[in-house]
């Protein structure tokens, strides 16, 4: 039988102490991903069941150096930690630490100890540090740091049984804290004690030290945490400098007495000599683009065999309702609405998957660090940080990826400026607008005798994308303030192999949070703007059929030729045409008409929505034998009323080219923006920027050339 | 040599020091969590191909940071 109550188990250690691996091997498949209420931090859970037959919620804590947050991922750890009294307090800790070197593990470990909540201390990586020769005397660690200590291996699940037999067992807390608080302090922390009943020193000596953590306790606490603070001087990490360094000495002191034997560094001399070669000055880079061209080339040639899969598989299924549901408003919203918006969602799996397939194997293999100190410098100028390199490159492939990828950067800032202009990098729904514009208006001709004019404005227009998402990054880093200060101070971890399993968790659950938290968006919206390209004010779509028959009886229009008016017929008079018609005054002086309009509008779905809307519309006012043309054929037979010219001249498609590689054409991305940044601020400030961005380069473009 | 304390930003790849203190008290704290306290070793590694940031070993780990964080932290050889 399942025990009714829940053990909550959090797991809490330094970034690469293999606290992952753990977590997937206790939890497997059985994890969800949620938030911690109130912040924008990941809350990663999962079920274990341990021996007894107890179910515990594992909770995956952010990786972290000290209770003391050096980012506000961090800072999440000492809230859970902290807030003593309330259904979410784990009942216990367990600290996962590199036994290839304790110290910094043990600095985290001690304060988790003194924080009053019952721990284990799990000491992982024992094959490495067998190999490294190292040895301790665990049962005199165990009792001096007064806890039950662990030996594992989280890559092969050695030790975990006896973990989970740990887990199981009833613990009370540590009785004596490892870092008694200084005489000077037991004043105010008796005091505080005192008013709020609180369980120990160390945590009253918390509170007093880290105030931005207390929201849990509620304004009447945080008041008198507030009146004992100004009375007693104390200001944010007062005393963290001079507690770092008493708990080092006792660690120092502490592993001079259950070491049995020391490491002697050599086992790192394979890490060393690979540094060599992949932070060479040149060499280094040459293998880091290598890696990100072919991290670019899988996600643009490997993703686009499902991707065809997935469309066509749903553009079937999308027919095959139309044959056999009764015909009805019921049966198109979901032949025509539904189904392709969900299609539009799953496309997008392939390239999620192959992204995070490389990014989680350079994360665990510990490159993603090095990328980091190679380019530091160059992203650090532009309010960027050297992980953004991955997010910018893969944006040429698909924002919406990328922009995931952009969780691996601490900074908050600095991710945040990553997210907003990573869009600006042409990626491949860009591709059909611009080779069809580019062919419309730039000669095919070669210059210099080998430049192929058309393969230069494509170049130009990736070129241009590129260099407006750095300005663009480097003038946002000038408007948002934050007290955040920038620093470097990383480790460059001991390179390994990945463990794949790991590998696999990760794009399970990346695929996972875009499919059923930015899916829910971009289903919404393209049902939205289907009915707005499908429905339209009275009956005039119902009578499209005898419409544009009476209009047409003298044309002698084959059947293909017929079907393509109808459908032009029914977008012009659909709410969407009249949207686009609506806006003709203000992307008049963009030099567009109401039918480019629409496909402004229609392509929000997706950017290459374009061409067939394009495609659709056009076909109205063409000429009898149209029906074979291309596309192509019916934008250049396209004339303007005004001028009697045609209507797409070199300025209309400069500008169009202009606008569509600044805008941010594509719900799927802003879905993507709100699921990664928690709200709709920053998707709203970024369709706003991008647009206005579009908009003024548009029109400065076709004043200029016209 | 003069009296002026010397930092880590100004040794050279495979020179070894000792660290003596702080001239940044926010970056100390964060110095020091990540295994820099005053007292131990460190040894410069190289640096990143543009010169900054650079590695180092300090007790037994490998950080990266960048010129001016490293200036903060004084040493002795």
């Amino acid at each position: 039988m399942v025990s009714s109550r829940k053990l909550k188990i959090a797991l809490v250690g330094n970034p690469n102490s293999g606290k992952s691996s753990l977590f997937n091997y206790l939890t497997g498949l059985n994890q969800k991903i949620g938030n911690f209420p109130g912040v924008t931090v990941e809350k990663k859970s999962g079920f274990c069941i341990l021996p007894g037959n107890t179910a515990a919620e594992i909770i995956d804590l952010p990786g972290t150096y000290s209770i003391y947050p050096r980012s506000l991922d961090e800072q999440i750890v000492a809230d859970v930690l902290l807030d003593h009294h309330s259904p979410a307090t784990p009942d216990k800790v367990v600290v996962t630490v590199d036994a290839t070197n304790v110290k910094r593990g043990f600095l985290l470990l001690s304060q988790i100890i003194d924080m009053g909540l019952p721990t284990i201390l799990a000491l992982n990586m024992m094959d490495l540090a067998a190999k490294a020769g190292i040895n301790y005397d665990l049962n005199t660690l165990s009792k001096k740091l007064g806890i039950p200590v662990i030996p594992i291996n989280a890559r092969n699940g050695i030790g975990l049984d006896e973990l989970k037999k740990a887990m199981s067992k009833p613990q009370a807390a540590s009785e004596y804290p490892i870092n008694p608080v200084w005489k000077e302090l037991q004043k105010p922390i008796q005091e505080l004690r005192d008013h709020l009943g609180i369980d120990n020193d160390y945590e009253a000596y918390q509170f007093l030290e880290q105030p931005q953590t207390l929201k849990f306790l509620g304004k009447d606490k945080q008041k008198v945490v507030d009146n004992i603070r100004n009375k007693y001087e104390f200001f944010p990490g007062k005393f963290q400098g001079a507690e770092t360094i008493q708990r080092y000495s006792y660690i120092q002191n502490l592993l001079n007495e259950v070491t049995l034997k020391a490491s002697d560094h050599s086992w790192k001399k394979n890490s060393t000599r690979l540094d060599r070669i992949l932070l060479h000055k040149v060499w280094g880079y040459v293998i880091f683009f290598a890696i990100l061209f072919l991290i670019f080339q899988s996600i643009f040639a490997w993703a686009q065999v499902p991707m065809d899969f997935i469309d066509s598989l749903f553009a079937k299924f999308s027919s095959y309702l139309i044959s056999v549901l009764p015909s009805g408003p019921l049966s198109s919203l979901l032949a025509e609405g539904v189904v392709p918006g969900i299609g539009g969602i799953l496309i997008f799996i392939p390239q999620i998957a192959i992204l995070f397939a490389f990014i989680s194997i350079l994360e665990e293999s510990g490159y993603m660090a090095r990328v980091v100190f190679m380019m530091d410098k160059v992203m650090r100028k532009f309010g960027l940080n050297g992980k953004s390199v991955v997010p910018l490159m893969s944006g040429v492939a698909c924002a919406i990826p990328a922009i995931m990828a952009a969780r691996t950067i601490d900074n908050w800032k600095e991710r945040t400026i990553t997210i907003l202009v990573t869009p600006l990098m042409s990626c491949s729904a860009r591709l059909p607008v611009f080779t069809i514009l580019i062919a419309l208006i730039v000669p095919n001709q070669k210059a210099l005798g080998f430049f192929n004019l058309q393969g230069l404005a494509l170049m130009g227009l990736y070129l241009l994308g590129f260099v407006a998402a750095m300005v663009s990054a480097f003038v946002i880093k000038l408007l948002i303030r934050v007290k955040e200060r920038s620093y470097l101070i990383m480790e460059l971890p001991t390179y390994r192999i990945p463990k794949w399993s790991n590998v696999g968790y990760t794009i399970v659950e990346k695929t996972k949070a875009f499919v059923f938290e930015a899916g829910k968006i971009i289903l919404a919206i393209s049902i939205i703007l289907w009915v707005l390209a499908s429905y339209g004010p009275g009956d005039t779509l119902n009578n499209a059929e005898a419409n544009v028959l009476e209009e047409s009886k003298n044309l002698r229009l084959t059947e293909k030729g017929l079907a393509d008016r109808i459908a032009a017929y029914k977008l012009e008079h659909s709410y969407a045409g009249i949207i686009g018609k609506g806006l003709e005054p203000v992307i008049k002086p963009l030099g567009y008409d109401w039918k480019i309009g629409i496909a402004l509008i229609t392509s929000f779905a997706a950017r290459e929505v374009f061409v067939g809307t394009m495609a659709t519309i056009y076909s109205i006012g063409s000429v009898s034998d149209s029906d074979t043309a291309t596309i192509q054929q019916r934008l250049k037979a396209e004339v303007n009323p005004e001028t009697g010219g045609p209507r797409f001249t070199p300025a209309v498609g400069f500008s169009l080219l202009v606008f569509y590689t600044f805008a941010m054409q594509c719900m799927s991305t802003l879905a993507i923006v709100y699921r990664e940044t928690k709200g709709w601020k920053w998707p709203l400030i970024q369709l706003t920027y991008m647009t206005a961005l579009a908009y003024l380069s548009a029109l400065l473009v076709y004043q200029v050339l016209s | 040599m003069s009296g002026r304390i010397k930092n880590v930003a100004e040794m050279r790849p495979g020179e070894v020091a000792i660290v003596s203190g702080f001239t940044d008290e926010h970056l100390s704290v964060k110095l020091m969590e990540m295994g820099c306290l005053p007292g131990t070793v460190v040894r410069f590694n190289f640096t990143a191909p543009f010169g900054d940031p650079i590695c180092i070993s300090i007790s037994g780990y490998e950080l990266s940071l960048r010129l001016e964080e490293a200036s903060t932290i004084s040493i002795v050889n």
